[in-house]
């Protein structure tokens, strides 16, 4: 997944979370990055017209945009479950956050045929837990 | 999380190494399917050349899952094993409708794992980390399994070109 592909995760999660526009400080905590980068970002992500920022208030998803950020939040949640259910990672949380930069789409397609994802995902996706509400984990470790 | 493709320790190398394990396994598992999934009739006339296709394909899936397994072994780690990803298969699987569709999912898998080991080398390039395997090794081996998906592609798509 490429970096703008986070950012509109980033903010659509941040939307989520603020239940209104993405703070700059939000979103500077969840990419790990600072406020100036974010800044940077979202100033090219609005050129592209996948952002609109409002100064003082923060960054709303275009439609455009949106429909980016569910893709991502998809990949992003199959990841997670491969991780945690396939693998059976116990920090698949910060492992998924880990890899996402490395793992392309294509190859998250391939991953999502063996794992169970419910249709209305990323909707189900629980932005304060940083994971989907309905993943059921098992109950060991495997491949670590 | 974490922006920027770099792999930066060995507990993520080795993740990736054991996703590439998995990727390989699928395309030995949904070969396998493929193969059975067609009716008696249908599969009479699968012509030799897409069931020797299939059937190269999991060979040589099984040999590069055995390159990766050597790799995260010098890691100190396991890999999920094969009948595992089978059943995994095996409980989502959707045939096919037709031929076409069994190479079109060929090449699917072979595209996916030539993106897959390309971003990955980029990604261990791209890092400054020592891993507990030797570099040269480690991208020598990613490298040539690369090369050998980026064949498998063209084979695949030289295949659907001269059926069309």
């Amino acid at each position: 997944m490429n970096t703008a592909d986070q950012y509109l995760k980033a903010i659509y999660l941040a939307q989520r979370i603020e239940d209104g526009p993405a703070s700059t400080g939000t979103l500077a905590d969840l990419l790990e990055v600072s406020p100036a980068s974010v800044n940077e970002m979202i100033g090219k992500l609005e050129d592209r017209e996948l952002v609109d920022h409002e100064k003082y208030k923060g960054a709303s998803l275009t439609d455009e945009g949106l429909e980016r950020a569910h893709n991502a939040l998809q990949t992003y949640c199959i990841i997670e479950r491969f991780l945690a259910n396939v693998l059976e990672v116990e920090e698949f949380r910060d492992e998924a956050r880990a890899l996402e930069s490395v793992i392309d789409d294509t190859v998250a397609e391939r991953l999502d045929t063996i794992i169970d994802r419910p249709d209305q995902c990323p909707d189900c996706f629980d932005a304060e837990q940083d994971c989907c509400e309905l993943l059921e984990l098992e109950a060991s470790g495997r491949a670590d | 999380m974490s922006l920027g493709q770099r792999v930066s320790s060995d507990h993520q190398l080795t993740r990736l190494l054991q996703i590439g394990v998995v990727l390989e396994e699928l395309v030995e598992s949904r070969a396998a399917h493929h193969i059975d999934s067609l009716p008696p009739a249908e599969r009479a006339e699968f012509d030799e050349e897409v069931e020797e296709l299939l059937a190269e394909a999991a060979a040589e899936s099984a040999e590069h899952r055995e390159r990766l397994e050597a790799l995260i072994d010098d890691l100190e780690a396991e890999t999920v094993g094969y009948e595992e990803i089978n059943a995994l298969v095996d409980a989502q699987y959707g045939p096919p409708e037709d031929t076409d569709g069994v190479l079109y999912d060929q090449l699917a898998n072979e595209e996916t794992a030539y993106k897959f080991y390309d971003d990955l080398i980029e990604a261990i390039e791209a890092s400054d980390s020592e891993f507990a395997v030797d570099r040269d090794r480690l991208l020598e081996t990613l490298s040539a399994i690369r090369e050998e998906e980026k064949e498998g592609v063209e084979e695949v798509t030289e295949i659907m070109e001269h059926r069309a």
